[in-house]
């Protein structure tokens, strides 16, 4: 790791303005990436600004059906969040599977869905459940918000807030593991919300996580995994790499919705 | 023998250390004055290098020096060799290209070293190697052993036109081409042994100590053989005399058989150290490992195996091509030769066998010994055939093998191996009854209900452990001989220290050796100490590789028991004025036997150190040392059953049983072994199911440098294991011992794979069997 200063935020605007008089510097919201790769290093940013403790980032709060996530809330905290299993489990099935338990006792939700990996889990949930992605600045639709690999509709030193959504009246997800990272070879969200069915992918699409048009007019007509099986899986916009190849990836996208479906009844 | 003797399962005494942190390993060595090293590495699978210049990396911050091979060349250090010579079917030497420590004129793998930095920090030393500015000239790499082979493929060594290093057989190619002609049935299967990464849990480390007042070096290193390390870096490289380099091997973290080699970092960082004047050290970070520590099999094998009518095997035949890397390893011709094809006729009567093994260079780390060494590769290769034999010939798997089985011992197979004991038939029925073979149809049948494709496979494999006869080995080309030694040192109060050149890294023969000892000698297991590792205190050693600390190491413990219980008898004998013959030890005691008459151990060796009463002309003291040259090879054998069950949607496989029956002839520590077998089973299954290295073809890049692609095995990915043990005792050794270390890496990937292709209805699978492979292999029969 190349020498980087440390700073630990204790307010969104103190964030702000250190980032603004970093040379070069990166928000740290669990570092479950960052740190790797600065490790490696493959980024050597200045200044490493550090999120977690920043008060309006933090809890989770459920009012009515509405859910709110704070950016620095971690895997482990959401993945045992009675309130949200009460309106929405599958959020935390998702949480308590991401990486093992030290990932999960740093890695934040706000850390994750900037990031924007595409090979993580929740980039499906917030898709999947059309969730709002609120920052310092303004709110984000999640059909909005992420727009490639590594890539989100987050301006420079804009930062990630909360994640807000109305709780769907069902929802599941299921995810094949790469058998070496067990980040998601493919991971599939489902769920059925007011504004209709979603699938939202993840660790499959060439361009990161989207929503599957096809399965979700299925599943508008019949919410049942066997609605399914006669939807095709276009393979020609899927990743291709050493554990899987994009019609491998086509199959499991297919068979994960299905399973999705089926945990969420 | 007592509850702490041989048999005995006593909870290991190195593990307090272990597990409450307190091991000493190389990186926890730290002397005065003591810098850090990082090594410039290649980018390049294959560039001449144009020039290197270190002038603005020697003016960074905390900078010692920056060395580079032309230095090294100056100073006369020699180029890494291979210690096993092997010749061509045409009478030729193996053609060794030159390994430099520090590559100056071609790189040939991405992990190649170049320079060295020393400098006051790791951190700095890195930051200064990243400004070492090397100009290449880069050439087209080639990475696959059959791609390598090719007209017109890249040339990696001048020495080895073609890229072949030797092109050797063994046994009778006649007998075995005419056996194949007139046979009734005829097997043909390609095999392909897929390539490993060893990855023990601590990675490779070294710290180089130059005395200038003593003209005298120190080598603290992750070494499974500190003896030999010393002998080859005196004798081959130059760094030093051996009065003149100790070298220390401290607790190891794990092996298998990438600690055995010497590396260019051992030689680099003692010779850096003399030119810099400080101590230098080096750790290797993972990646590092992944990039620079020895791989391991890497075969493509053509293989056809002939039955007459009675579905006996009358012939084998094998063509195999191994992936040696960009250089020859230290015992790298060894493992696909005589490590690999003299094991070729299993456990079965095979009146011909000829085999054949081309050896190849390629833009890739070197490939050498790799837990079985040699041994997973022929196991590997004949129990699938014998699979693929019985679907062929309708006959089951089991019942194919019984028809072949060799029964009577000695047997001498047509590839050199002379088989001392065994009892085949023993662990195959303990295994199935304990699989329950004959009720898999009934769970085949429930799991097919479920969805679920289940499928049975087994394997029986024989070893070859205790590395050998000394005369032997070396008729064979080895350049050392195999053989181990030990001392019996007992102190004046009748505490005991061995001193042995087998050195442990993660075996446990701290508890082992003691047991043997304690058993021996009634006394108990904390009066004995285990010290090893060190060349200064323990004299000339042959380490620890391929399972034989027991059947060798510990054979040599026995020859040096016997000498000091000889003269304890003796001193005993004379001060309880009594025949020599009738002297018994028991339970700590020196007794007249039948008599209620006895002396302590502790008075004894008191008397022994005293010697104000011994017998006339007995030298003082009670120290033993003895050389112990095996025999034979000790031949640990089994049958290894996995039961597995496919998810057809996702080609996920599950093991939903593992059963292990292995003869190891008699057994030390119960808990040890079992252990031991678990950990094998564990990398078996690893290259079964998950790991494989793999390289870009083009560009000669590992696309497998870290565990986010490197798939190891975790504790979800294996069953729990049903364990058994038979025992026919090892005749060639005073233990009856046969060794355990390697048995469940080389019979486990067969068992699995032969499982999977039970299950998926057709044979078309080539290891690691991903989820991704067997659901295309499930596509393609439907």
């Amino acid at each position: 790791m190349y020498a980087t200063s440390y700073h630990r935020a204790s307010s969104v605007d103190e964030a702000v303005s250190l980032r603004g008089t970093a040379e070069d510097g990166k928000y740290l919201a669990g570092g479950m990436t960052l740190i790797s790769t600065m490790k490696q290093r493959l980024a050597a940013p200045s200044d490493l600004i550090d999120l977690r403790h920043i008060s309006q980032l933090a809890g989770i709060s459920v009012e009515g059906r509405t859910v709110r996530i704070g950016a620095a809330t971690r895997h482990a905290d959401v993945a045992s969040s009675q309130a949200i299993r009460a309106v929405c489990p599958a959020i935390c099935d998702l949480a308590s599977h991401i990486g093992d338990p030290h990932v999960r006792q740093m890695g934040t939700i706000g850390g994750s869905v900037a990031n924007n990996d595409p090979a993580a889990d929740y980039p499906s949930a917030v898709l999947g459940l059309g969730a709002t992605v609120v920052t310092n600045q303004r709110s984000i639709p999640a059909d909005d918000y992420f727009t490639g690999l590594f890539e989100t509709a987050l301006e420079e030193r804009e930062i990630l807030t909360a994640i807000v959504f109305e709780a769907p009246e069902k929802a599941g997800y299921a995810k094949f593991a790469n058998p070496a990272s067990r980040y998601a070879m493919t991971g599939v969200f489902v769920a059925k919300t007011a504004g209709g069915v979603r699938v939202a992918v993840t660790g499959a699409g060439a361009g990161g996580v989207f929503r599957h048009a096809g399965m979700e007019q299925a599943l508008s007509a019949q919410w049942s995994p066997d609605a399914l099986n006669a939807v095709a899986v276009d393979p020609s916009n899927l990743m291709t790499d050493m554990h899987a190849d994009a019609d491998y990836r086509a199959n499991l996208i297919k068979v994960m919705a299905k399973r999705a479906v089926a945990k969420a009844g | 023998m007592g509850v702490e003797g041989i048999g005995a399962r006593v909870a290991r005494k190195e593990d307090k250390r272990f597990l409450t942190g307190k091991g000493r390993y190389t990186d926890d060595m730290s002397v005065p004055g003591m810098k850090y090293a990082c090594f410039v590495r290649s980018p390049h699978a294959h560039a001449k290098i144009l020039s290197i210049d270190v002038s603005a990396a020697k003016v960074m911050p905390g900078v010692i020096d920056v060395l580079d091979g032309h230095q090294l060349q100056a100073d006369g250090i020699g180029n890494l060799i291979c210690g096993w010579m092997i010749h061509s079917k045409d009478g030729s030497p193996m053609k060794m290209g030159a390994w430099r420590p520090l590559a100056y004129e071609t790189v040939r793998y991405v992990g190649d070293a170049i320079a060295i930095v020393v400098a006051d920090s790791s951190g700095q030393a890195r930051d200064a190697a990243e400004a070492v500015v090397i100009e290449f000239d880069e050439l087209p790499a080639v990475t696959e052993a059959l791609t390598a082979l090719e007209g017109g493929s890249p040339q990696i060594h001048p020495e080895a036109p073609g890229n072949l290093i030797f092109d050797w057989q063994i046994g009778e190619a006649d007998a075995t081409d005419k056996a194949i002609a007139s046979a009734a049935h005829v097997t043909e299967i390609e095999i392909r042994n897929n390539r490993l990464s060893p990855n023990p849990m601590e990675p490779r480390a070294t710290l180089g100590i130059y005395d200038a007042s003593e003209d005298h070096y120190t080598c603290y290193t992750t070494s499974q053989n500190p003896h030999v390390a010393r002998l080859v870096m005196s004798a081959f490289y130059n760094v030093a005399p051996e009065n003149k380099l100790r070298v220390i091997a401290p607790d190891v973290g794990g092996g298998f058989g990438s600690k055995i080699y010497i590396y260019p970092e051992e030689i680099v960082c003692l010779w850096a150290s003399k030119k810099t004047g400080v101590p230098v050290k080096w750790t290797s970070d993972r990646t590092e490992a992944f990039l620079t520590d020895a791989h391991g099999r890497d075969h493509v094998s053509q293989v056809k195996m002939a039955f007459d009518a009675n579905n006996r095997i009358t012939a084998l035949k094998v063509d195999t091509v191994a992936n040696l890397g960009a250089y020859m390893s230290l015992f790298s011709s060894a493992v696909p030769t005589y490590l690999y094809a003299t094991l070729l006729s299993g456990q079965y009567a095979i009146p011909a066998i000829h085999a054949n093994v081309r050896t190849v260079y390629t833009n890739t780390v070197p490939v050498d010994a790799y837990r079985g060494a040699g041994r997973p590769e022929a196991t590997y290769l004949l129990e699938r055939t014998m699979e693929t034999a019985a679907r062929e010939l309708g006959v089951s798997p089991a019942e194919l093998r019984r028809v072949n089985f060799i029964r009577s011992f000695p047997y001498q197979t047509p590839v050199i191996m002379n088989y001392d004991a065994g009892d085949y038939e023993a662990s195959l029925n303990a295994a199935m009854q304990a699989a329950d073979w004959a009720g898999f149809e009934t769970r085949r049948a429930a799991a097919a209900a479920k969805g679920m494709k289940r499928g049975i496979g087994m394997s029986c494999y024989i070893e070859a452990c205790g590395i050998a006869p000394s005369a032997a080995v070396g008729s064979l080309g080895a350049g050392v001989g195999l053989w181990e030694s030990a001392e019996v040192r007992v102190n004046a109060v009748g505490t005991i220290e061995v001193l042995t050149g087998s050195h442990s890294h993660g075996q446990g023969h701290e508890t082992t050796f003691a047991q043997l000892v304690a058993g021996r000698l009634g006394v108990p297991l904390d009066s004995i100490n285990i010290v090893h590792g060190d060349t200064d205190k323990v004299q000339m050693g042959m380490g620890t590789y391929g399972s034989r600390s027991g059947a060798v190491g510990m054979s040599a413990v026995v020859k040096a028991l016997d000498k000091v219980e000889a003269k304890a008898k003796k001193i005993a004998a004379h001060l309880m004025e009594a025949d020599e013959q009738d002297i018994v030890i028991e339970n700590g005691e020196l007794k007249i036997a039948g008599t209620d008459k006895t002396l302590p151990w502790f008075q004894v060796a008191l008397a022994a150190y005293t010697a104000h009463n011994l017998p006339a002309g007995m030298e003082p003291g009670l120290k033993e040392t003895a050389f112990y040259d095996p025999s034979n090879f000790t031949f640990p054998a089994g049958c290894y059953i996995a039961e597995v069950e496919i998810d057809p949607e996702t080609g996920k496989t599950e093991i939903v049983q593992f059963v292990a029956a292995d003869d190891f002839g008699n057994i030390i520590n119960p808990m040890i072994v079992e252990g031991q077998v678990h950990g094998g089973l564990a990398q078996g299954i690893g290259q079964a199911l998950l790991e494989n290295v793999q390289y870009d073809r083009d560009t000669g890049q590992l696309l497998t440098a870290s565990f986010m692609d490197y798939a190891m095995p975790r504790a979800d990915d294996l069953p729990s294991f049903t364990l058994s043990h038979q025992n026919t005792p090892c005749p060639g050794n005073p233990l009856g011992i046969k060794g355990c270390g390697e048995a469940g890496a080389i019979g486990s990937p067969p068992a699995l794979i032969n499982a999977i292709t039970d299950a998926i209805g057709h044979n078309r699978m080539t290891m690691p069997a991903t989820p991704m492979k067997v659901w295309h292999a499930l596509q393609a029969t439907h």
